[in-house]
């Protein structure tokens, strides 16, 4: 009976903490030398940071970054899982609607299910294979929700036999837009967001630059630093796709400096005629948010509560510009991404080319295991999210699984104190909000007052204050919490107006 | 000895002068003082008259009856707006659920009212799938809190509709009226239950609802899955099967999305009748003194206790 609980049973925790309890369980495990070592390292960091003089935004935190265990991996394609669990709502907006039967064959990159308007994309067979069901299965997120399964045909040659080529130089604007909703594109760092509605600006808005996000900020990530390197050709026809559907006159490609190699090859191939720029910028978390890249790299700052279209930008990943790149020409769908498997769990860290609806628990079988698993993180520890079931599927949003060993129970042990109002959260907070006084004002359960009178909306949940905090404070949970109360709500107040 | 006394003269004057003046100063303040004070109060009875707005005395009086809890349970916004409608005649104080009913009484007698037999509502929850009964696929360590593990990844529990046992209800209910029992699931004492709906509120998996006493009838369980799969995680999961729709009167309940819903509108359809054949026990009969009934065919629950199921509470 324990063995079956151990074989299913992940431990699932608050996410920022996870970060806090690595730099603990690292420095106790190379003993002696670490604390002069990590002191040096990070004197010679600060120095780094302050002779370069790279551009940057205010606040943030400096994380260990542990990209050292696979930066040097190339990416490289895994087999297909037995069965592919693809959900119908892997993106931000309206939930996709299948048009394909069960038990109906189907071949490598054709359309299985397709847009419910505008904010929503079409969903790709990833393997040739046949439709077993569509039916109710675990998400990442939590509640069970429709998902086709597709059964993959391993005798098949495995071959995109679906799409038809597009010029993109004779594509106006509104039929690349098209085209791009067409291949199922959404934001591939993490968000989700459909690309093609971040390609069309709301009216009165016009797009002038693109900017290109290469930070990738999280903790164990590299799959953006290998696609920057291995996938430069289709980011660079990734980003005139984009040039072109928005009109925007310029690029420029936001790199942190610790992938400075990415950065000299990026000049060393972008054409001179192309309105195309790299910038480093300083490694700091979360500089690979939206909002803080447009305040490093242009010193503007987007209104509160507006869109970056206000200010005239649009930012897009660097993964979702190489999949634009390749796929909008050949007129395919999202059927595969790039994905860094690491952390101290795992025997073979690597970046590999999934296919979407690998489920996460054959990715972890193909990369091995060096012992128990502890929390499995989908994304980076930072703001990636632990899952309860390694049932859930590879979805379009998932930039990498961090797999880490089981806590010590002394560790896991997180006695919070009271808050000694030593301001290190308002010094960290990226967005400049007061998150003692919301964490405070969660306890009391002013929810309402959290988001009128203290900004609790402009919140991110980056876990920059939860993170910081010598009274162990688990303030981005409080402000989950308190954000989804009151969307809770705001949902029954509409439900009553209704 | 002249020179003296005219000195002596001299400072008199001087003093009684000072003395004269001082007082002056005095009596300018305080007439100055006397004066502003005077043209405030006018300007204070003045505002009275022109401004004055007639309340209902009867408001006050009607308030002090009420239990002040601003609970919210009768839907307005607290008691005072609640005493306000009362005195308007355009609300019932039956509908003052936190009040004993002899209170309720004094308050239509007072107003000259009837007091209609208002039925008493309570909070109900849908779902009894306890640590003896519900598996877990994961253990959360975070903030002991539903809400919180709700938001990684749904929580640990394996049914993803089912209680995680972190008691938010019992927190925020003012009224003492819910309490986690050994398996981790809370129940609703319904003698203290005001129905304000707070628990409905806090729940993150829309666990609760209020229903009037009458509903006697009851499905604890919302998972939306078929048959084993239902049953894969929990031991009292409404699996589907059909068989209390079969047996109760048609129209009462249904299966809807895998799931038996009683159609509350035709309550007075409603027996034991429809519990005695389900296999899980996940629809019950709530007796009025607060026994929970399952049917003779439910699956006797082996397991008690708490044994590495639950969230320590």
């Amino acid at each position: 009976m324990l063995c079956v609980l151990c074989a299913f049973a992940v431990p699932i925790t608050a996410v920022s903490p996870v970060m806090k309890h690595q730099t603990a369980a690292l420095s106790s495990n190379d003993v002696p030398n670490t604390g002069h070592d990590s002191l040096i390292q990070r004197i010679s960091m600060g120095l780094t940071r302050l002779l370069n003089g790279h551009k940057t935004f205010d606040h943030g935190i400096y994380p260990i970054e542990h990209k050292e265990l696979t930066a040097g991996k190339p990416i490289r394609r895994l087999p297909f899982a037995d069965e592919l669990i693809i959900p119908l709502q892997q993106h931000k907006g309206r939930a996709s609607l299948p048009m394909v039967k069960v038990g109906q064959e189907v071949v490598r990159g054709e359309p299985i299910a397709v847009a419910d308007q505008f904010v929503s994309v079409p969903m790709h067979a990833p393997a040739t294979g046949i439709i077993r069901a569509i039916s109710l299965t675990t998400t990442a997120e939590g509640p069970k929700a429709p998902a086709i399964i597709l059964k993959v045909y391993h005798a098949a040659s495995q071959q995109v036999l679906y799409g038809s080529e597009q010029d993109i130089e004779q594509m106006d604007a509104q039929a690349i837009i098209q085209a791009v909703q067409d291949a199922g594109l959404v934001g591939l760092g993490g968000g989700a967001f459909p690309s093609h509605v971040k390609l069309q600006p709301p009216p009165g808005c016009e797009i002038q630059t693109l900017l290109v996000n290469g930070c990738e900020c999280e903790p164990y990530l590299t799959c953006d630093h290998r696609i920057m390197l291995e996938q430069t050709e289709l980011l660079l026809r990734g980003i005139r796709i984009a040039l072109r559907a928005t009109g925007a006159q310029r690029a420029i490609i936001g790199v942190e400096d610790n992938k400075l190699d990415a950065v000299s090859h990026l000049r060393a191939r972008i054409p001179a005629h192309l309105p195309i720029t790299v910038e480093a910028v300083q490694t700091k978390y979360p500089q690979g948010a939206e909002k803080m890249l447009i305040t490093a790299l242009l010193g503007m700052e987007v209104p509160a509560g507006g869109l970056p279209a206000e200010i005239g930008v649009a930012v897009f990943n660097v993964g979702t510009l190489a999949q634009m790149g390749e796929l909008v020409p050949q007129g395919r769908g999202l059927i595969e991404r790039v994905v860094t498997v690491s952390g101290p769990a795992v025997k073979n860290p690597g970046n590999f080319l999934v296919p979407i609806g690998t489920p996460v628990r054959f990715l972890l079988d193909q990369v091995g295991l060096n012992g128990p698993l502890g929390q499995v993180i989908l994304g980076g520890p930072m703001m990636g999210m632990a899952v309860a079931s390694l049932d859930v599927p590879v979805t379009k949003s998932v930039s990498g699984v961090v797999a880490l060993e089981p806590e010590d129970p002394t560790l896991a042990r997180r006695q919070v104190y009271p808050c000694i109002k030593c301001g290190e959260c308002l010094k960290a907070c990226p967005v400049s909000l007061n998150p003692s006084m919301l964490g405070e004002l969660a306890v009391a359960r002013e929810y309402g007052v959290m988001a009128e009178q203290f900004n609790l909306d402009q919140c991110f949940e980056c876990g920059c204050c939860a993170f910081v905090c010598p009274s162990n404070i688990p303030l981005t949970q409080y402000f989950r919490i308190a954000k989804s109360i009151n969307r809770d709500a705001q949902r029954r107040e509409a439900a009553k107006h209704h | 000895m002249f020179i003296a006394a005219a000195l002596a003269g001299r400072c008199g004057a001087e003093r009684r002068r000072r003395i004269d003046l001082s007082m002056a100063t005095i009596l300018t303040a305080v007439g100055f003082m006397a004066a502003l004070g005077l043209l405030l109060a006018l300007l204070l009875v003045i505002a009275n008259k022109r401004l004055y707005v007639f309340e209902d005395p009867r408001i006050d009086q009607v308030e002090d009856l009420l239990p002040k809890a601003n609970c919210g349970a009768c839907g307005e916004a607290g008691c005072r707006p609640f005493a306000e409608k009362l005195v308007k005649g355009e609300i019932d104080p039956a509908r003052c659920s936190v009040n004993s009913k002899s209170m309720n009484q004094v308050i239509a007698d007072f107003l000259g009212v009837a007091l209609s037999a208002h039925e008493r509502w309570v909070a109900r929850l849908a779902c009894d799938g306890g640590g003896n009964v519900a598996y877990l696929r994961a253990h959360y360590s975070g903030l002991p809190s539903c809400r919180a593990a709700a938001l990684v990844s749904g929580g640990g529990r394996g049914c993803t509709w089912g209680c995680l046992g972190f008691g938010d209800c019992e927190i925020v209910c003012d009224f003492g009226a819910i309490y986690m029992n050994r398996q981790g699931i809370p129940v609703v004492i319904e003698d203290k239950c005001t129905a304000c709906g707070e628990c409905v509120t806090v729940c993150p998996k829309d666990l609760f609802e209020l229903h009037p006493v009458s509903h006697r009838l009851w499905v604890a369980c919302k998972n939306l899955e078929f048959g084993d799969q239902a049953e894969h995680h929990c031991e009292v999961a409404c699996t589907a099967c059909g068989r209390c729709a079969q047996d109760s009167p048609e129209g009462l309940i249904q299966i809807k999305d895998n799931l038996a819903v009683i159609d509350y509108s035709n309550n007075a359809l409603a027996s034991k009748v429809a519990i005695e054949r389900c296999p899980t026990g996940a629809i019950v009969w709530l007796e009025a003194d607060g026994t929970v009934v399952k049917g003779r065919d439910a699956r006797k629950v082996l397991r008690k206790g708490t044994k590495g199921a639950l969230p320590a509470v």
